[in-house]
Order: C-alpha cells, then sequence, then structure tokens
C-alpha cells in the first residue's frame, strides 16, 4: 500500500510540474460546456440532452490522452523496466496511477459540474455528486483504454492517434448524435459492446429521472467492469521480460 | 524475505552456467559461464553490440528466453524475492525528468523500502548533493546518469548490475565512481559493471571480456596484462581477439 501511494504521489508531483496541461484538464471543459451553451442558447432542453452525457465523456478523453502518454513514456525512457526490477508490483504501479488520475478526475468533474449546473443551469435530476461519481468511473476506464493503448505504440505520435481509431468511433456509436435505439441493428450491436454508450446512458438515466436508479447503476457498473477488463488487459502488457 | 536460519549463505553473487539468449531467431548470448563471488567489483567489457546488455537484462530478470543455469545470490536469476536485493541501472538514465533529484530518490527510497535518510548519504556518494533541489531535465548527462545510479544504491543491494555508468563523465568524476564502486565492493556488495572503455579495465578486481555474445577470457588486470603482452589494455584486448581467432572458445572460469 505504501508503495501504491508513494506512486500516487510521484504521479501528481510530475502533473504538478506541469501547470499547462493541469490548466488544460481542468479549463477546457468549462470552456467547451460554455460554448455548447452558448450554441444551445435558444434551444435549452437540447443543450440538457446533449450537455449532461457530454460532462461524463470529458473524464474519459483527458484520462486515455494523459494515461496513455504517461505510461508510453515510462515504457521508452526505461523507467518501467527499472521499476519492474524493484519490489513494486504492477498492481501498485497501476493502483498509484489509478489513485492520482481518479483525483485528478474528481476535481476536474467537481469544477466542471459546478460551472454546468450551477452557473450555465444545465438540468441534471439527479444531482451533482452523482454526477461526480458517474465522472470517476468513467475516468478509470479512459485510464484503463489509454494504457492499453499505450502497449500498442511506440512513439507519442502514434499513440495520440490511437484516440481518433478508438474514441471517436465510439463518440458517433454512443448515442449522442442518434439515439442507439434508432440506428441500424448492426450499429446498435457493435454500440452494445462499447463502453462509452454505458457511460452515455448512466447520465440520460442520471439526467432526467433520478428515480430510475437500478438501471443508472446497472450501468455504472459495466461502465466499471469495462474499465477493469482495459486495466486488467492493458496490465497484461506490462511484461517484466522483454526481448 | 523467506531468509530462515537454516537457510545458508552463498558466497557467490552470480553463477553463469551456459547461459544462452536468442532474439530473433539469433543467439545474441551463445553460451556464458562465470562466477561473480561477493564483495567483489567485475568489469564486463567488449565492443558495443556484444551482449553486455542482454547479459544484464538476463541477470535482473527483464530479459526474455534466457536458457542455461542462471543464479543470481543462490537463487534463479529475476526471481521476485530478488527484486529489493538486486539494484539495475540502464545504459540510458532511467529517471523522471519532469521531477527534481531528490523527488526522484525520495521515489525511489519508497519503492525500494530505503529510510529516507539513506536519500542524503547516496546523493552525498555520487556527489550531487548541490543539485538536490534541480529538475532532472536541467541537468547534464551526466549528472542524470548519476541520478540513475544513486537510486540503485538507495536500497543497499548485495549486487549492482550497472550498464555504462561513466559514459560522458569527465575523467575526474569516472575516477571517483570507479572508487565508489571499490569501496562498495570492499563492504561486501558484488558488482557487475559494463565498459566499452578498455582503460576503465585497471578499477576492477575482475574482467570478463566478451565478443559476439561469447566470453573471450576472464582475467584479473595484471593477469591480463600478462597474457596479452602489453599494458595497454586497448591493445590487449585487441590481441586476444586475434589470439581467439575467428570464433573464440569458452573461456574457462
Amino acid at each position: 500500500m505504501s508503495r501504491t501511494l508513494a506512486t500516487s504521489a510521484r504521479v501528481l508531483r510530475q502533473l504538478r510540474r506541469d501547470p499547462r496541461t493541469v490548466a488544460l484538464l481542468l479549463g477546457v471543459p468549462l470552456v467547451l460546456m460554455g460554448l455548447l451553451r452558448l450554441i444551445y442558447d435558444r434551444h435549452l432542453t437540447e443543450f440538457d440532452a446533449v450537455g449532461a452525457p457530454l460532462l461524463s465523456l470529458f473524464p474519459l478523453f483527458t484520462m486515455f490522452l494523459v494515461t496513455s502518454v504517461a505510461i508510453l513514456r515510462e515504457r521508452t525512457t526505461g523507467t518501467l523496466e527499472r521499476l519492474l526490477t524493484t519490489p513494486l508490483r504492477k498492481l501498485e504501479l497501476l493502483g498509484g496511477y489509478g489513485l492520482a488520475f481518479g483525483l485528478a478526475a474528481i476535481i476536474q468533474a467537481t469544477l466542471a459540474s459546478a460551472v454546468a449546473l450551477g452557473a450555465l443551469g444545465l438540468h441534471v435530476a439527479g444531482g451533482a455528486a452523482l454526477v461526480i461519481v458517474l465522472c470517476v468511473a468513467v475516468a478509470l476506464l479512459g485510464m484503463g483504454l489509454g494504457l492499453l493503448a499505450s502497449a500498442f505504440a511506440a512513439t507519442e505520435f502514434q499513440v495520440v492517434q490511437f484516440f481518433p481509431a478508438t474514441i471517436l468511433p465510439q463518440l458517433l456509436l454512443c448515442g449522442l448524435l442518434v439515439p442507439r435505439a434508432q440506428m441500424n441493428p448492426a450499429l446498435h450491436a457493435i454500440s452494445d459492446v462499447m463502453p462509452m454508450s454505458y457511460a452515455v446512458d448512466a447520465m440520460r438515466h442520471l439526467s432526467r429521472d433520478p428515480s430510475a436508479t437500478s438501471a443508472l447503476w446497472g450501468d455504472l457498473a459495466i461502465v466499471l467492469g469495462f474499465a477493469m477488463l482495459a486495466v486488467g488487459l492493458g496490465a497484461a502488457t506490462l511484461r517484466r521480460r522483454t526481448a | 524475505m523467506l531468509e530462515s536460519p537454516g537457510v545458508q549463505i552463498v558466497p557467490l553473487a552470480i553463477s553463469a552456467h551456459d547461459v544462452r539468449v536468442s532474439r530473433g531467431g539469433n543467439e545474441v548470448l551463445r553460451g556464458l559461464s562465470f562466477e561473480l563471488p561477493r564483495g567483489r567489483l567485475m568489469g564486463l567489457l567488449g565492443p558495443s553490440g556484444c551482449g553486455k546488455t542482454t547479459l544484464m537484462r538476463a541477470l535482473v530478470g527483464v530479459q526474455r528466453r534466457v536458457s542455461g543455469e542462471l543464479l543470481v545470490l543462490g537463487e534463479a536469476a529475476g526471481s521476485p524475492a530478488l527484486r529489493r536485493r538486486v539494484a539495475y541501472v540502464t545504459q540510458a538514465p532511467s529517471v523522471y525528468g519532469d521531477l527534481s533529484v531528490r523527488e526522484n530518490l525520495a521515489y525511489f527510497a519508497a519503492i525500494a523500502g530505503a529510510e529516507p535518510a539513506r536519500i542524503a548519504t547516496v546523493l552525498d556518494s555520487v556527489e550531487l548533493t548541490a543539485l538536490a533541489g534541480r529538475v532532472v531535465h536541467g541537468l547534464s548527462g551526466g549528472q542524470r546518469t548519476r541520478v540513475s545510479l544513486a537510486s540503485a544504491l538507495l536500497g543497499d543491494p548485495e549486487l549492482l548490475v550497472l550498464d555504462e555508468p561513466t559514459v560522458g563523465l569527465d575523467p575526474l568524476l569516472r575516477r571517483q565512481l570507479w572508487s565508489l564502486f571499490g569501496r562498495l565492493a570492499t563492504a561486501g556488495t558484488a558488482l557487475l559493471v559494463s565498459s566499452h572503455v578498455m582503460d576503465e579495465a585497471r578499477h576492477c578486481d575482475e574482467l570478463l571480456l566478451m565478443r559476439d555474445g561469447l566470453l573471450i577470457a576472464r582475467e584479473t588486470p595484471a593477469g591480463l596484462a600478462q597474457r596479452s603482452g602489453t599494458e595497454d589494455l586497448d591493445e590487449a584486448f585487441l590481441r586476444l581477439i586475434a589470439s581467439a581467432g575467428q570464433d573464440p572458445p569458452q573461456a574457462s572460469a
């Protein structure tokens, strides 16, 4: 446990040394939510319909990028190889990253929901606390997917290309553009196995009908399941012995 | 970890018998056998590409496809219990460039389970005390190498495996580091230190000379000079290669 906490502290220290990244992490969701509010200035019900799911997707986007680049750096600078020759266990390393980025996600989600639900008047029936819970789950999913992506990239150029390759198709199919039920059966089936669909479903439940808690928790559990799966697969790619 | 009173102390830090490593169908280590006792400073010399790094990676358990018998401190190389007893420094400094020297050491100390007080001692031994607050990115190559080395010393390892730790350092610093290695060996640590600078060989208790994945000699620096008939270690190495012919026989250990 102490090695996990030491790893989190180290990751947070690295983040603190990079104030521009922190400013972008925290600031971009606010600016984009503000922009969305202006776009839908005359259609406030649609602002609620699009804005709420989008609020829950920022942590996925940012944590995917931050994690994929951070782990790729560990792989390419030799620090991962060094860590794997020390008593640090793989799960302690990933747990350390999870705690640090989870904390970053809590701060990001708190700030973004405070602005969106407060100043911008976004209606989320389930309230801000559940939004933050969902955002943390989604952040862990983004972390897991980023970890996995880092295994298939040799450079930072390559790893950022996994964002349009793996995240954008999910964005198109998650129900944000066209409700999933109205898609053709093949696309609907594909969207069924994409984790982002459940994040958006969960936020839909949360924003419209706070009484539909069982559906909300079900979707949340699926998001967390996908996150676990991605982290597990990603952990398997942290190979101690390489050629 | 599993030490009980019944476990006998193994005097050998490394015991290698017919160690082979293949990569992409090629055999990059072609049957190495040697022993390194505790408390000895062993130099691993040879031209770049001869397999020095592969041997070191096999010793610390990060190399795939190792065959033969490779024991480190009496246990199979790479076994989890060895991770707190063996420290490895890669050729490229593997530390966090965006953290300060002290922050790097604090993290690696926490991982190794070392006392925080060790940080000051280790900083002092690699002459980095004055730079402790500096971010690693802003340091010179030689300074970064020393941060990487310092990180490995924190856990007071029984075996130190150092891949070209003196590359890019000025002569004064090189001498200081070799004298540090000597002190560590005197204190009981076994060290395997690679270099492609033959001149550094004279600081070692023993030398392993490698070429093309084979050991071509295991000698003391004095023995090497005597065997090859020259004091110039560069020349001695060249003569050994020449006398070993195209496919040098396995050196006896």
